[in-house]
């Protein structure tokens, strides 16, 4: 207990700010301390009786897993904060995610020579299935999306980028900016863009262009086929899997490369 | 507001649920009426007000009590509201929360708005007329007796009930994590405002909670950032856990692979990555052998204290000069780095003037600053 100071006069002094505190209607922080104190240890009671019906359902259950996190969102609780926090503890919502969070930064890296560091969402959630085997909980696409985002305070890139109806997931410090993003979501498509496509369809300069695909090119997300008929086109490995899907090894990477 | 029932707030087979609003309050008439804070659910047949505190208390009404609605709109300090015209009570209604009452309307008011759909919702239930459609079958009513509310249900209806159970407990739970939001807001305030002369001791008490609820950490201090006494202890465990592994890999690790590594190890009970983050960022102030280091392009890496990238760019300046020129892919492998700290590296090199890029289509290419040595 934090004590002020003795004497009579002391308290004194204390009665006379609590008393003017009460008059203005405001309560000394110190009192709210001690209700949040007892308040806590209520919610933690009922937590606890809450966890031990629903924690099955929260591991088994994405579709749970989703309702519950949108709640705790609205009221500004993050469940995920911290794997000291009370929902980790006693739901295990916690370790689900870290878990998982690492299996996607490994995922990531293992893939990285081939696709420059630009993952489909798809892609990510097969691989990462594959990585945890039949017998583990299901995990869903919401549930990457969650980990990663947590992952992001690490600092080491991760970014989720929309392009057409899904996300390319970002695992490498690149610059994206907005150029370079938008001529993504043209490349989803197809697989692949061309400068003359860019030109018409986003009504840019050809230099403008240009940079933005030796960007990407530079940053390895970007592969240059000059032999296609007419003009060059850029592919982006990390959407080609489901046209091509073979291993590549990083020295096979590097020929590709111009 | 006689016209109410008292509800288990189930559905019944063949109701089904149409939109749900929180935040209500009721009136009877123009007066308020204890039922202040609660949800409001539309279904097509009833309407039905559950205590957002007591989950037992709810209320309903059937839609065909309806005579009209009408919107009234909001005003300062005062919520937008629907008032709902009513029939008189049926003789066979069931017992509710009110004999009688002097008005034939009620007012449903929204304190957190929702009121635009909820109204559309409604006025489409009321011209549809759903109910007269689909006949509700009354569920088997075991348990008679004092707790006639209570419904021992069976098949699809169990099933709701049990979703209703558990939707029930999660919102109490987020309600009663919603009001210490509230109050740890209003506390955080007063320890900005220096009110109520608060210790450090309390403070970092008070960040604790904060930390097992998961709620965002406004308070930070200038001796410990946003950490606790539990950030300090996983920052001593860490300084330990991370020394054989550090010098193995040439004294530094990005965050990204300590947070990894920590987390294979522990198997159970995991860092998330904001513990981990903020125990490093203590590990300067706690004297420990280790630092957390921050690269302009965002990076972060662990780095034992023995550890100096600046003298390590010396080497690296020679590595390259030696090979005329290497990408940061080139140079990890010669090294055996990653290629993340690879590239961090050689960037710190060319900051520091030792080194030139040739950025091109082909990759970005370091070379020895001839510019510096050669003039």
């Amino acid at each position: 207990m934090h004590r002020r100071g003795v004497g009579a006069g002391a308290i004194a002094k204390r009665k006379l700010a609590e008393a003017k505190y009460k008059e203005r209607g405001t309560v000394l922080a110190e009192d709210q301390l001690a209700q949040m104190s007892k308040q806590l240890d209520m919610f933690k009671t009922n937590l606890e009786e809450f966890a031990s019906k629903h924690k099955q359902e929260i591991r088994k259950n994405p579709q749970f897993r989703v309702q519950f996190q949108d709640m705790c969102a609205t009221i500004g609780v993050d469940p995920l904060a911290s794997g000291k926090g009370f929902w980790s503890e006693m739901l295990g919502v916690g370790d689900f995610y870290y878990e998982l969070g690492v299996q996607i930064v490994e995922v990531c890296l293992a893939l990285k020579h081939r696709n420059g560091g630009l993952i489909t969402l798809e892609e990510l959630h097969q691989q990462v299935l594959k990585g945890r085997g039949k017998f583990a909980q299901h995990v869903s696409q919401d549930d990457l999306i969650r980990a990663i985002k947590k992952l992001k305070v690490l600092g080491s890139g991760f970014g989720i980028i929309p392009v057409g109806g899904t996300y390319l997931i970002q695992s490498v410090p690149a610059e994206l900016n907005m150029d370079h993003t938008v001529v993504l979501q043209l490349a989803e498509k197809k697989g692949y863009v061309t400068v003359s496509e860019i030109k018409s369809s986003l009504k840019w300069e050809m230099e403008r262009a240009k940079h933005v695909l030796e960007h990407l090119l530079k940053e390895g997300m970007a592969w240059l086929d000059t032999q296609a008929p007419g003009e060059s086109q850029y592919w982006l490995p990390a959407l080609f899997t489901e046209l091509y899907s073979q291993e590549i090894t990083p020295e096979e990477a590097k020929e590709a490369l111009p | 507001m006689d016209r109410f029932a008292w509800a288990s707030g189930l559905l019944e087979i063949n109701e089904t649920l149409v939109i749900q609003q929180r935040g209500l309050r009721l009136y009877d008439g123009e007066e308020k009426v204890k039922f202040d804070t609660g949800v409001l659910l539309l279904s097509t047949h009833r309407l039905i007000w559950r205590d957002l505190k007591n989950h037992e208390c709810c209320i309903a009404i059937p839609l065909s009590q309806i005579v009209f609605i009408e919107e009234q709109a909001a005003g300062i300090g005062k919520s937008a509201k629907i008032v709902v015209h009513l029939h008189p009570a049926p003789s066979n209604k069931e017992p509710g929360p009110f004999q009688s009452s002097k008005y034939s309307y009620i007012k449903l008011s929204f304190k957190e708005h929702g009121q635009i759909e909820f109204y559309r919702r409604l006025s489409e239930e009321m011209t549809q007329r759903r109910w007269e459609n689909m006949p509700v079958f009354q569920t088997v009513q075991i348990n008679r007796g004092p707790q006639a509310g209570r419904i021992r249900a069976v098949g699809i209806v169990g099933i709701e009930r049990k979703l209703e159970e558990k939707r029930k407990e999660t919102d109490k739970n987020i309600s009663e994590a919603k009001e210490m939001v509230e109050l740890s807001k209003s506390i955080a305030n007063k320890i900005k405002e220096k009110q109520g002369d608060i210790t450090e001791d309390e403070t970092i008490r008070f960040k604790s909670y904060l930390l097992s609820m998961g709620i965002a950490n406004p308070v930070t201090r200038e001796t410990y950032g946003s950490g606790t006494h539990y950030h300090m202890q996983l920052a001593k465990q860490l300084a330990g856990i991370l020394q054989a592994p550090l010098e193995e890999r040439g004294g530094i690790m990005s965050l990204t692979e300590v947070y990894c590594l920590v987390n294979r190890a522990r198997g159970l009970e995991l860092l998330s990555p904001e513990d981990l983050v903020n125990a490093c960022k203590m590990l300067v102030a706690l004297k420990l052998p280790l630092r957390l280091r921050l690269f302009d392009s965002g990076v972060m890496v662990i780095e034992l204290q023995s550890h100096n990238e600046e003298e390590m760019v010396a080497s690296a300046l020679e590595t390259v000069s030696e090979k005329g020129s290497l990408t940061a892919e080139e140079f990890a492998k010669l090294v055996g780095m990653s290629v993340l700290l690879a590239k961090e590296r050689l960037l710190l090199a060319e900051k520091m003037g030792h080194l030139c890029r040739d950025d091109s289509v082909e990759g970005l290419r370091f070379y020895p600053n001839l510019f510096m040595t050669q003039s």
